[in-house]
């Protein structure tokens, strides 16, 4: 087996460049906290929503008024009209906690990971569209690859194709931000200093349901990128987004 | 995997500014009431970063309130236990005999009837009940400012917290001193120009728009006014946190 030709002595240009981690020290760190916030919040989210499992729009909402949507599962109160006799048991006390001390963590996770970007170039470099893919072919040829399931080549795990970083900013700059402004919209003293971030929503319960439904965005993100990762290699992914590693060949001399 | 160096003191470095950082933010913190009481166990982070930022930013903002044409048709009032036999017995006289007492930490410590409130300055506003369940309504209160009844009471300059109580001894929550002298904080007796329904906590209820709807308890009796929270129950501010819930719920 012959070594790749860019670890050549000759190619000094080269070299340096393959002794970068895949992804950067920031980027794993950040995308780690992410994760872990983003789990915390989603089981708290859902238990949360299982104290009152109806949607509404405009300013108030309750059972004695017309839902928007239903969503067809037991509640954990009894207040609740649901069909079922069943309740589910109540953990809003301390999802509730959790949920924003989460929040908290994604925030500043987020603030962290926004000043890394613009600081480092990562934004430019690796998420912004790349020169010859500002065009729909470029698109349209990823997600052709896609759907042939042509296999990932080598330029595929050192960089994001033209699909990756458009969904990649989409999640940075409009599903993250969109889903804290919707959820501090629900804060009732964060309103009283800011009424104008829930009365743009078209008030509280339309805050409440948009924030149920740009986390349903957000979750639908999840399983697509984690079904990319299996579907390109779960253990090399993983290694680069753990160690900053990208391959074992690498690892050579 | 080869950690250098100096790599290894610029993380030391960093680990110790950052602990440094965090006990002097804390002694800040305390000093300037930033600190909840329920600020201990793996929740306590998230809930004094909560409670602080909001002190910092909202300490003399106002609740929305609303058009007279927003008042919910239907209004919900969560079920509560059924009152108990005093209760019962005062409601036919339209609660004359009901008194609010307030002791601790004022010059006059004493009692106030319904009659009483009503001889103060009374405000009404439209203001929302929101529900940490997730629904919500708006409805028009009517009462006395908190603020005028500790004003009356002669609250004294050390006090921080209100402690106030239902008529379920288990039923207790607190504010602090912002909470407590906010003009919206109300000791409702009406509601959508009639008097207060007792589902809906009538005939005293301590309103805190700025906070969930479980700040604001049903069947006010008690009030005290105290400078710290550690002797009240296990110590956490109110039956909230004993129960799982923050104390503080303006989130």
């Amino acid at each position: 087996m012959c070594y790749p030709a860019r670890v050549s002595a000759t190619s000094p240009v080269i070299s340096p460049t393959s002794r970068r981690p895949r992804h950067s020290a920031w980027v794993r760190v950040t995308h780690w906290l992410t994760v872990v916030a983003f789990i915390a919040l989603l089981i708290t989210g859902a238990e949360i929503v299982i104290s009152h499992p109806r949607f509404y729009w405009g300013e108030t909402g309750n059972v004695t008024m017309r839902p928007l949507f239903t969503i067809p599962i037991p509640a954990s109160r009894d207040s609740v009209p649901t069909g079922y006799s069943f309740q589910m048991p109540d953990a809003n006390g301390w999802g509730r906690y959790l949920h924003f001390e989460a929040a908290w963590l994604l925030v500043l996770t987020g603030l962290v990971y926004g000043v890394f970007i613009l600081a480092s170039g990562h934004l430019r470099r690796n998420l912004l569209p790349a020169k010859g893919d500002r065009n729909w072919r470029a698109y349209r040829d990823v997600l052709m690859s896609y759907v042939r399931r042509t296999p990932p080549d080598a330029a595929d795990a050192s960089t994001y194709n033209a699909v990756q970083r458009a969904a990649y900013i989409a999640v940075i700059f409009v599903l993250f931000p969109l889903v804290i402004w919707t959820g501090l919209a629900l804060s009732p003293a964060f309103n009283s200093a800011f009424p104008f971030f829930v009365d743009v929503l078209g008030g509280r319960q339309s805050a409440r349901t948009l924030h149920f439904f740009v986390s349903g965005f957000l979750v639908l993100f999840l399983v697509i990128h984690v079904t990319m990762i299996y579907l390109a290699g779960f253990r090399s992914r993983m290694r680069a987004m753990v160690t900053g590693r990208a391959a074992a060949t690498q690892e050579r001399p | 995997m080869n950690i250098s160096r100096r790599k290894l003191i610029t993380t030391g470095l960093a680990a110790t500014a950052g602990v440094t950082g965090l006990a002097v933010a804390e002694r800040v913190a305390r000093r300037y009431g930033l600190v909840p009481p329920d600020n201990g166990g793996i929740y306590g982070i998230g809930e004094t970063m909560d409670y602080a930022t909001q002190r910092l930013l909202t300490r003399h903002s106002l609740a929305r309130e609303f058009s007279r044409g927003m008042i919910s048709k239907t209004p919900f009032a969560n079920p509560v236990k059924p009152p108990n036999d005093l209760f019962k017995q005062m409601e036919p006289n339209g609660f004359a005999a009901w008194q609010l007492t307030v002791d601790g930490m004022v010059a006059h410590p004493g009692s106030f009837s319904l009659a009483d409130l009503r001889a103060m300055p009374v405000h009404s506003q439209i203001t929302e009940v929101v529900c940490e369940e997730g629904w919500s309504y708006i409805a028009e209160w009517i009462g006395t400012p908190l603020h005028e009844v500790l004003k009356e009471a002669g609250t004294l300059p050390q006090a921080r917290y209100v402690v106030y109580y239902s008529t379920d001894s288990d039923w207790w929550e607190s504010i602090d001193m912002a909470d407590a002298l906010h003009p919206q904080t109300l000791l409702t007796m009406g509601m959508n120009d009639g008097d207060l329904p007792v589902p809906f906590g009538g005939p005293l209820r301590l309103r805190v728009p700025r906070q969930l709807g479980y700040k604001s308890v049903k069947y006010i009796t008690r009030m005290t006014v105290t400078d710290s929270l550690k002797s009240f129950g296990k110590g956490l501010g109110s039956a909230s946190p004993e129960a799982g819930y923050a104390w503080y719920a303006g989130i």
